[in-house]
């Protein structure tokens, strides 16, 4: 005879209810608290200290970017002292490039293109992305089959160099190097919609809406695309960051808006001088560095709070 | 005869993302303001308007765009590229004479990332929580965030002249006589190092990454589950079963990065003044020369498809699974 196997209990002990208690007396049990999503993943997102970490480091970036200039009024393209001053100087504490540039105002101003470009960028590719992934993947069939030849037209094209031909045939100014970085840096997230609407498009939730006559555009907009939302977050997240090292790219290669001064610019043009002023590289390149890993970690910290199956990776 | 009609249609779909380039390529020219002969005119300090006219009808600028489009796609397929007004030769040879410092640079630093990257990635999923996946985690953020060209200048201080070890730029000592010798040899390569490792550490990040956490995912397959119960030897069920998928990942980014790695050629040849495409590039765009700059646009557009169908090839060799996709 075999022991009897113990059946794991799942829900708590039934309480006994001792006799001559009337039933109202007793006191319910606590409800089962059903967190709401958007809730829990902030609180994963706000236990993660890397993620908090980046957040912190964005705050400070923006803040100089933003209060900098008005807390001190300069000219980034002033001379401000001798030609290759060393950092640590009381002129200029962290030097000046091979023109006599203050590179501690470089870092205060630069950061403002910067960070402008490639917020809208971001936002630019996001929003084209989202626009062609979704009607790809709602619709199917030819649409679907049109749009992905157009994406992988955009994927063919090697983003810098198309940019840098952009930039130059149309004058470099903000908003034509905003476009360029937007028009050529939305193929992943369009991917990436469109997988999820595929997944989404014939679930019984959507096929309920549907059959109530919902719109196209409403199931598009209002049903699967708040569904479809934690991974393009993320991928949004990671948009921010490629965008300003494009950003970057551009304006070191001397490619961004000549009339305003941005970190990339300051590298660019020190680039020669390097081997006497590496303080005019090192800061403005520590700031993109720092920008862009502050936008990552919280990246990260997005993807863990909103893809929590994935946390182990 | 299915792979034939597979490949068929490959070819034909490559065919047409690459002359939807060169369309692209024609409008835009003709979209930005000023004309070639205006450059022209421009660059060799005024030109009277009788020998604008002239030039104009020479240059086939005064027919119909329809016109131009088809003249400038027959060019094209007899693989004449235009004329370079700046460096004063034919583009297609510009860039054929471009092409062999390039390939050096970006082979040798995707070749080595690649290696170094999958080992590293999948050594460190036998530990998940282990001291080198930890270093992978922080490398694959800082090899996101730091920008390839501050990497770049930031080495050459380092290694180039605070300790001198390796050449601050170009491809060859300024003394060396060239010729391919065993001394020219070592030449090149002491120069390569810096920029390669400049390009390498990118995509070193991105695939150590990568690989740790498709080795991991491959690990906690059902198959295997089974190929240790059959009671297989932990190397032979890491290196035989789990790598070869594992792997599978990695070589689609590789392949399907190449527009990728072009951005980061440019920027590392500036940096390094590497007689590359990308440095061609970069030089064509400074002197509005646009044969150069549009030649090779389409060049790496061309070889972006090629390699996006080779990775698709590959694929199917290495996972026989997929038949069609």
């Amino acid at each position: 005879m075999s022991q009897p196997v113990p059946i794991p209990r799942r829900t708590p002990p039934l309480r006994a209810v001792p006799a001559g208690v009337p039933l109202a007396a007793i006191e319910p049990a606590p409800p089962v608290k059903v967190e709401n999503p958007t809730v829990e993943a902030l609180r994963m997102f706000a236990r993660n200290p890397s993620a908090i970490a980046g957040m912190l480091m964005l705050a400070a970036v923006l803040l100089v970017a933003i209060a900098g200039p008005w807390l001190y009024p300069a000219d980034p393209f002033e001379i401000r002292a001798a030609p290759m001053t060393p950092p640590l100087n009381e002129d200029a504490w962290l030097g000046t490039d091979y023109l006599g540039r203050d590179v501690l105002t470089t870092l205060i101003y630069g950061g403002r293109a910067t960070l402008l470009v490639g917020a809208v960028a971001a936002l630019l590719s996001v929003l084209i992305g989202i626009s062609v992934g979704a009607l790809a993947g709602f619709y199917g069939g030819p649409v679907d089959k049109l749009l992905m030849r157009v994406t992988e037209f955009f994927q063919v094209l090697p983003a810098l160099l198309f940019a840098m031909v952009v930039v130059t045939l149309f004058s470099p100014t903000l908003v034509t190097v905003t476009l360029a970085i937007g028009v050529v840096s939305w193929t992943g997230t369009a991917r990436l919609t469109r997988a999820e609407f595929m997944r989404f498009r014939d679930l019984e939730f959507v096929r309920a809406e549907r059959s109530i006559g919902a719109r196209d555009a409403r199931l598009i907009w209002k049903v699967i695309l708040p569904n479809a939302l934690p991974p393009l977050v993320v991928s949004a997240t990671l948009a921010v960051g490629a965008a300003i090292l494009f950003e970057a790219g551009l304006s070191f290669l001397g490619l961004g808006d000549p009339n305003q001064m941005s970190w990339g610019l300051m590298i660019g043009s020190s680039r020669q001088y390097v081997l006497s002023t590496w303080w005019a590289v090192a800061f403005p390149g520590a700031a993109i560095f720092v920008t862009v890993l502050a936008v990552s970690l919280i990246g990260d910290g997005l993807n863990d709070a909103l893809n929590p199956k994935l946390r182990e990776r | 005869m299915n792979m034939t009609r597979t490949l068929l249609s490959r070819l034909l779909q490559g065919l047409a993302l690459v002359l939807a380039v060169v369309v692209l390529n024609f409008l835009l020219v003709h979209a930005a303001p000023g004309d070639p002969v205006e450059t022209i005119a421009g660059a060799s300090g005024g030109m009277s308007d009788e020998l604008k006219a002239q030039l104009r009808s020479q240059y086939g600028l005064d027919q119909p765009l329809p016109v131009q489009l088809g003249i400038y796609l027959g060019k094209i397929v007899q693989g004449d590229l235009g004329f370079s007004y700046f460096f004063n030769l034919p583009v297609a040879g510009l860039i054929a004479e471009r092409i062999p410092a390039t390939l050096l640079l970006v082979v040798s630093a995707v070749l080595a990332a690649f290696v170094i990257g999958t080992t590293l990635g999948v050594l460190s999923a036998r530990k998940p929580n282990g001291l080198l996946s930890q270093t992978i985690t922080v490398l694959s953020l800082v090899g996101f965030a730091a920008p390839v060209f501050w990497t770049g200048i930031m080495l050459v201080i380092l290694l180039a002249s605070v300790w001198p070890i390796f050449p601050v730029s170009g491809l060859r000592s300024i003394d060396a006589t060239g010729g391919g010798g065993a001394r020219d040899m070592l030449d090149v390569l002491h120069h390569l190092v810096l920029p390669a490792l400049t390009l390498g550490l990118v995509y070193l990040a991105q695939y150590s990454r990568l690989a740790r956490a498709s080795m991991l995912d491959v690990l906690g397959a059902d198959y295997i589950r089974t190929a240790r119960a059959k009671g297989l030897s932990n190397r032979v069920v890491l290196y035989k079963h789990a790598l070869r998928n594992a792997v599978l990942p990695v070589v689609t980014i590789l392949g399907l990065q190449f527009g990728n790695v072009m951005a980061g050629a440019i920027l590392v040849e500036t940096v390094f003044n590497w007689p590359g495409l990308g440095r061609l590039a970069f030089e064509a765009v400074l002197r509005r020369d646009y044969p150069s700059v549009l030649g090779v646009l389409l060049f790496s557009s061309i070889v972006v498809v090629v390699m996006n169908q080779l990775t698709d090839l590959c694929y199917r060799l290495i996972d026989p699974r997929i038949k069609t996709s």
